[in-house]
């Protein structure tokens, strides 16, 4: 159990910068997610912290320990690889055992024939089945112990790997996407299986991802990185609520939040596709992004209106996808109610509340606003 | 299977059309397979399985090149072999060879392997040189092994006088010239086999080396021991057995350097085949030391195969 303090921490690959400078703090115990698009520099993050990868400048500190130069097996931390990275000649209960018998045993006692002679080497193996038995028990995993990793199924490695991460106790757990091997039925299940193995254990977990899903129902915190930079971090719901970036905005939430042009009028209010929204902010006149989550529009009522060119019914909820004409733009709306959908191709007025906007500038960033007198003296009557 | 299970369900029914249509389309597809097979058959046939029961046959003649008629003489020639002491002599060198020069030519191949793929630069530059040996002719470098290790101006003695060290007549010499032969063999083989490695090596998955790592085996060797030999085992196996195979086959170094002797000091399988078949003209007898030759080869290939089927080879 430990935290882990990354500062000032730049990589670049051939002249490529792909950290550039990333400053973060992971607390003790936390289940934190580096999430971001492909190629955002998470993985090389994760990598420096487990020293497969030395950075260019910046420290890394595990355990209150400066770390950097320190080899990888000796940072006493644990990795689940995407491809799990299994020792495919061994059975699963070897596969558990090695990092045991790598610490424990010594070079000597590892000898193939000469080291089983030694007694004791004996007695360390008694311990090591009896620490593998127990984690293959935790797991459930103890009917697959004699097996090899090409006689699993995808899932099961993927046990596989986690127990071979658990069995040595670990200051901190690194999983590189380890389900996006996975089928999505699957994925869903481990999810919900990582997050309960976490509770368990109250280990530090450093996962990255780029399935924005995973992150949100597993993390107690998430990391958004984006070109090399970390961008925002918070609980999912900070993240998800109160982004501060467009990216984040963009990069969080499924289907993705819908993005209007705006104004930002001289005296501080916005308007959106030439209505004005009953909120004002601060920051200069011009042109900003207004962005709307798909399930804050509010069908069949409001200022606006558009043209429902695509129907996405799931059972449980209906996307409506909407052109807004004169506007080349689309958005869409999520409906909860699936037995009402609007008919192809038909108009539809929609609207969406003053505290379901989030206006960023044309650069990205977040601007703050402030509902309007009106809307505000209603919103205690909700409480 | 499915055609015993249809066979089955069809003289439960009461005869009929069924019962009837049933094997004839059964054997006209069967008609048509063999039809399929019969080209490669053939081929095997007369490119493979014909020679080699042409030399078996011939092995129990007393044939000689040229000559107009033959006898079968049963397992005479064989009596013959067993009883020759150049045989014995050929046979126990053929096997110190083998040896000698598959243990040396496969860790020489890999250490050379492992080094060429842990370096970052001149990699292909070191995959020519120790390749180049393989693509030339043993016969052109046989000769230059020759001045290598001639006993007055040889390098190699040249060598040896200048480390102050005694100088050998290496090929002329009863106790060294089957030595120096696995020497040049060892050279000769080594390229070949790196080759093997290396694309063995470039295979091995990035992530097994970092996941050991993360696991505890700070050491190059217990990275080795855990990850690298392992995963080397199915090509290991292939390269033991080429190389026992092409030991065995020993003859151009032999033939060019030595002439088997000084004394039969360097008299080989292969070499003994070729002085009986090709200098004596006694083809039925050459034809039986083919015959054992080719009960090593057998015997070899189906240790490879066995192997494979314990489990070399990882899915």
């Amino acid at each position: 159990m430990a935290q882990i303090e990354l500062s000032a921490i730049r990589k670049s690959f051939d002249g490529t910068d792909v950290l550039k400078g990333i400053d973060f703090r992971v607390e003790d115990g936390e289940f934190i997610s580096l999430v971001g698009p492909s190629g955002c520099g998470k993985s090389t993050l994760l990598r420096i912290i487990a020293g497969l990868e030395p950075q260019n400048s910046g420290q890394v500190h595990i355990d209150g320990r400066h770390v950097d130069g320190i080899r990888p097996s000796a940072r006493n931390l644990a990795m689940v690889f995407q491809s799990y990275a299994l020792y495919p000649h061994l059975s699963t209960f070897d596969n558990i055992a090695v990092p045991l018998r790598m610490r424990r045993l010594s070079a000597v006692e590892r000898l193939p024939l000469l080291g089983a002679l030694l007694p004791s080497r004996r007695a360390k193996e008694r311990h090591i089945r009896a620490d593998v038995a127990g984690i293959a028990e935790q797991l459930d995993i103890t009917p697959l112990l004699r097996r090899k990793p090409g006689q699993l199924s995808g899932g099961q490695r993927q046990r596989v790997a986690v127990g071979r991460a658990m069995v040595r106790e670990p200051l901190a757990f690194l999983f590189d996407e380890p389900l996006s091997n996975l089928d999505a039925k699957l994925r869903v299940h481990m999810r919900a299986e990582l997050a309960e193995l976490h509770r368990r254990l109250k280990a530090t977990f450093v996962y990255v991802t780029h399935d924005q899903a995973e992150a949100m129902t597993m993390s107690s915190r998430i990391a958004v990185m984006m070109g090399g930079e970390l961008i925002q971090a918070g609980t999912p719901a900070e993240i998800y609520n109160d982004p501060g970036d467009i990216r984040v905005a963009e990069f969080i939430g499924s289907p993705k939040i819908n993005i209007l042009p705006g104004r930002i009028r001289k005296d501080g209010g916005v308007d959106v596709l030439g209505t004005a929204l009953k909120l004002s902010c601060s920051a200069a006149a011009g042109d900003c992004r207004v962005g709307v989550r798909p399930e804050r529009i509010d069908l069949g009522a409001g200022p606006f209106s558009g043209t429902v060119v695509h129907l996405e019914n799931l059972g449980a909820e209906a996307f409506v996808h909407l052109a807004i004409e004169g506007a080349g733009l689309r958005l869409i709306a999520r409906l909860a109610d699936v037995r009402h959908l609007p008919a192809m191709a038909s108009s539809v007025a929609f609207g969406f509340a003053p505290d379901a906007v989030r206006v960023f500038d044309p650069a990205g960033k977040r601007i703050e606003l402030r509902v309007e007198q009106a809307e505000r003296i209603r919103e205690p009557a909700h409480v | 299977m499915s055609d015993g299970s249809i066979t089955i369900g069809a003289a439960i029914v009461p005869a009929g059309a069924t019962r009837r249509a049933v094997p004839a389309h059964g054997s006209r597809r069967a008609y048509s397979a063999y039809a399929l097979v019969t080209p490669a058959a053939a081929l095997m046939l007369i490119m493979l399985l014909g020679p080699l029961a042409g030399v078996i046959a011939l092995s129990f003649t007393d044939y000689q090149l040229g000559a107009p008629h033959f006898s079968w003489i049963g397992l005479a020639n064989y009596r013959d072999l067993f009883a020759d002491k150049v045989f014995w002599t050929a046979l126990r060198n053929t096997l110190a060879y083998v040896v000698i020069v598959v243990p040396g030519a496969v860790i020489a191949g890999l250490a050379i392997a492992l080094l060429i793929q842990s370096g970052t630069s001149l990699r292909s530059l070191y995959r020519t040189i120790y390749f180049l040996p393989v693509m030339a002719t043993l016969i052109a470098m046989a000769v230059v092994w020759e001045f290598m290790l001639h006993p007055q101006f040889g390098l190699v003695n040249g060598m040896l006088r200048g480390a102050g060290l005694p100088a050998f007549a290496w090929l002329q010499d009863r106790s060294t010239a089957l030595y120096a032969l696995c020497a040049i063999g060892i050279w000769q083989a080594v390229g070949f086999n790196m080759v093997l490695f290396l694309a063995g090596l470039v295979s091995i998955p990035k992530q097994l080396y970092e996941a050991a790592e993360i696991d505890g085996a700070s050491s190059g060797w217990a990275r080795f021991r855990l990850v690298t030999w392992p995963m080397l085992g199915p090509v290991t196996t292939f390269v033991v057995v080429i190389s026992g195979i092409r030991s065995f086959q020993v003859f151009d170094t032999v033939h060019v350097l030595a002439k088997g002797g000084p004394s039969k000091s360097t008299e080989v399988l292969i070499h003994t085949m070729y002085t009986e078949g090709f200098e004596f003209f006694r083809s039925g007898y050459a034809a039986a030391i083919t015959v054992v030759f080719l009960v090593f080869v057998l015997a070899l290939t189906l240790i490879k195969s066995r192997l494979a089927d314990r489990g070399v080879h990882y899915t």
